[in-house]
């Protein structure tokens, strides 16, 4: 009989890891191409559209930075927290909640308080500052649970993404309403004094603080003691508390950051792209960034190149439904494919697979 | 019919596909496996069974597909997590990323012609009076004037619940889902039955999403679902892992989706979108106030290898 066996291996070579990650991704894109072939797609047609639509030329690409501005700022966002496995699921309602708060400065401050200087230099750090509150909070609530009674956080992080974004079509259906707006759903528009500045098309400024914030995270992780604690913790829980690591404090320090993060995304969102509080806010760059972050394994400089790749898929997938008339959700397909195959191959890296002889059947 | 019955009656109606995907869950984390596939599986069960239901004219069908559909993403599972040692919890979220796209982009390809359900009208399960026991007053209303499926589900819970506590078999479950190592040395295939019951899970989560579908809200609309799924994960914890007292959690969120109707119905003044918070509040309230007892009585009743990939060749 002919069996196979897993052997450890004893380090993994960056080709291996190069060819376990190239046979995931070949995995997912069959996967997919099935999927189109099912639906009397060509795959190749279809890939070769989404490429081009996502990378063909100079409005291509900056279409996808456009996109993958959020992915990188949401993608930082869960790495944080998933560094030390506190299971933030909840960067979707962090965001529209950051989304909220900085429309609100940008709507209302101008007539509360008129005499707040209404430029650029003053309002953007307002809007972004409320915009990181408003996303702590609506992640402090989880963590403050999970830290002092043992809540469950996957729960309450995605049970609060549900109120945050039933919240923010409450106001931009209702209250907040621009009654001059024909009728259509949405707020009125900020004035321009709330506007990320634009460097060409619709690529604005939030790219560049999406980078800065990658920095960042990256010399917490590697250069600071705090960064230590929090891997640590996600390493092996009990052994920090023995070197006498607050779990306590991290859990509320790391959502802090965590949902801070994925708070400033909704505000880079409204001010750089809608101007205004309307439907397109919560379209799964949470989620999303929980793909970005896993592949990137959780590395912050890492997660800009993923972040843009899948902003890719996203594009792309816009594009087909243009060309080709197929469903853009081939493009979120595709991501849950490529994370589940990079998840199922990466034993692939810590092990050998290596076929067997036995002359019994075994168990 | 007044008030009280009439809520209570829309409440088994609304916890039914809850009910099903949170017994699904219960038995795929009382062999190990944490799935939280189970909103992915849901809405690929949904819209199978709707898209069956509507080319074939047969709502038995549509179910029976939903379940095979539920049952092959678990599989997706159960590779990943038993056979690839993947982490659970990010494996099941990919189930549900992929599984949410997967079931928009088939929503737009698997009706006439290739084109799109939405809108459709197709087959669905209507209430079938049970004669005699529909006449019940009261009881009979809330009961027993169902569609078929609630019916299943009056079967489906208390055998499950019977094969768990009494028989062999379901020891066996139970155990690997405690002591994997030591079920292993009694001869018991732990790979073998965590791959069985994490696959019959997600044919529940697809039985739940069928009955969204083909009975409550009946045709396909993208996130039919709602969150269901993952209610269905809050509803396993409140239920301490015992499908009996998943009922009961099924049934409270039904008997809210009932009152909110009612209010509704009564043209209240509050927005629907603020009234559709409940569940999603409820819920992290139902969880808080479970965790702080349970904590309290020093046992949560977690399966203890729940979320661990079994290993042979590493001993804890």
């Amino acid at each position: 009989m002919i069996g196979f066996t897993l052997e450890k291996r004893l380090e993994t070579s960056t080709k291996t890891n190069l060819l376990v990650l190239a046979g995931s991704l070949l995995v997912a894109l069959s996967a997919g191409a099935l999927l189109l072939l099912a639906v009397g797609a060509s795959p190749l047609e279809a890939y070769g559209a989404m490429l081009k639509g996502a990378f063909g030329g100079r409005l291509e690409i900056v279409e996808t930075l456009v996109r993958a501005t959020p992915l990188i700022l949401t993608g930082l966002s869960v790495a944080v927290a998933f560094r030390m496995l506190f299971w933030n699921i909840g960067a979707e309602g962090q965001l529209v909640a950051g989304g909220i708060a900085a429309s609100a400065v940008a709507l209302f401050l101008p007539g509360a308080a008129p005499w707040v200087p209404q430029n650029a230099w003053v309002y953007l750090p307002l809007m972004g500052t409320a915009a990181i509150a408003a996303g702590a909070v609506w992640g402090l609530v989880p963590a403050l649970l999970k830290s002092s009674l043992g809540v469950n956080e996957i729960i309450t992080t995605l049970m609060f993404n549900y109120v945050a974004i039933l919240l923010y079509q409450h106001l931009f259906n209702g209250p907040w309403k621009d009654p001059e707006g024909f009728g259509f759903p949405g707020s009125a528009e900020f004035g321009e004094f709330a506007f990320l500045p634009r460097f060409t098309g619709r690529l604005h400024l939030g790219l560049v603080i999406g980078l800065v914030a990658a920095v960042l995270v990256w010399i917490v992780f590697t250069k600071t003691k705090w960064g230590y604690e929090i891997a640590l913790i996600g390493e092996n829980e009990t052994a920090a508390r023995y070197a006498g690591v607050s779990v306590f404090r991290n859990i509320v320090l790391v959502m802090i950051l965590s949902a801070g993060l994925a708070g400033l995304t909704g505000f880079s969102e409204v001010a750089g792209v809608s101007h205004r509080l309307q439907q397109g806010l919560a379209v799964n760059n949470g989620f999303t960034g929980i793909i970005v972050a896993w592949l990137a394994k959780l590395h912050p400089l890492r997660v800009v190149v993923v972040a843009v790749l899948l902003a890719g898929l996203l594009v792309g997938g816009d594009q087909i439904q243009i060309t080709l008339g197929l469903p853009a959700a081939i493009g979120q397909v595709l991501q849950g494919a490529i994370l589940l195959s990079v998840l199922g191959g990466d034993i692939f890296s810590r092990y050998r697979l290596r076929m067997i002889r036995t002359t019994a059947k075994e168990a | 019919m007044d008030l009280v019955t009439s809520i209570l009656s829309i409440a088994v109606f609304a916890g039914t596909s809850l009910v099903f995907a949170t017994v699904g869950e219960i038995i795929a984390e009382r062999a190990g496996i944490l799935n939280l596939g189970l909103e992915g599986m849901m809405i690929m069960g949904a819209v199978t069974a709707f898209a069956t239901a509507y080319a074939t004219d047969n709502a038995y069908l549509g179910v029976l597909v939903a379940m095979i559909v539920g049952g092959l993403m678990a599989l997706i599972h159960a590779i990943a997590t038993i056979s690839l040692r993947a982490d659970q919890v990010v494996a099941g979220l990919a189930l549900t990323i992929g599984g949410t796209g997967l079931a928009s982009f088939l929503g737009q390809e698997l009706g006439p012609g290739g084109g799109p359900l939405v809108g459709l009208i197709g087959p669905k399960f209507v209430e079938v009076p049970i004669p005699g026991m529909s006449s019940i007053p009261v009881i009979g209303e809330i009961l027993f004037n169902k569609d078929q499926l609630v019916y299943a589900m009056y079967l489906i819970v208390p055998l499950v619940w019977w094969f768990l506590y009494k028989t062999r078999p379901g020891l066996h479950l139970r155990a690997v889902g405690e002591n994997p190592q030591a079920t292993d040395a009694l001869g018991v295939n732990v790979f073998r039955l965590r791959y069985l019951y994490t696959v019959i899970g997600g044919m529940f989560a697809g039985l739940g999403g069928a009955h969204l579908s083909l009975a409550y809200t009946p045709g396909w609309t993208e996130n039919l679902t709602g969150g269901r799924g993952w209610i269905a994960i809050a509803l396993v914890i409140f239920a301490t892992w015992n499908p009996a007292r998943a009922v009961v959690g099924a049934l409270l969120f039904g008997g809210v989706n009932a009152i909110q109707f009612r209010l509704q119905a009564e043209g209240t003044t509050i927005s629907a979108n603020l009234l559709n918070m409940t569940p999603y509040l409820l819920t992290v309230i139902v969880l808080v106030a479970v965790t702080y007892f349970e904590a309290f009585r020093k046992k949560v009743g977690a399966p203890a290898a729940l979320g661990i990939p079994y290993n042979r060749e590493e001993r804890v």
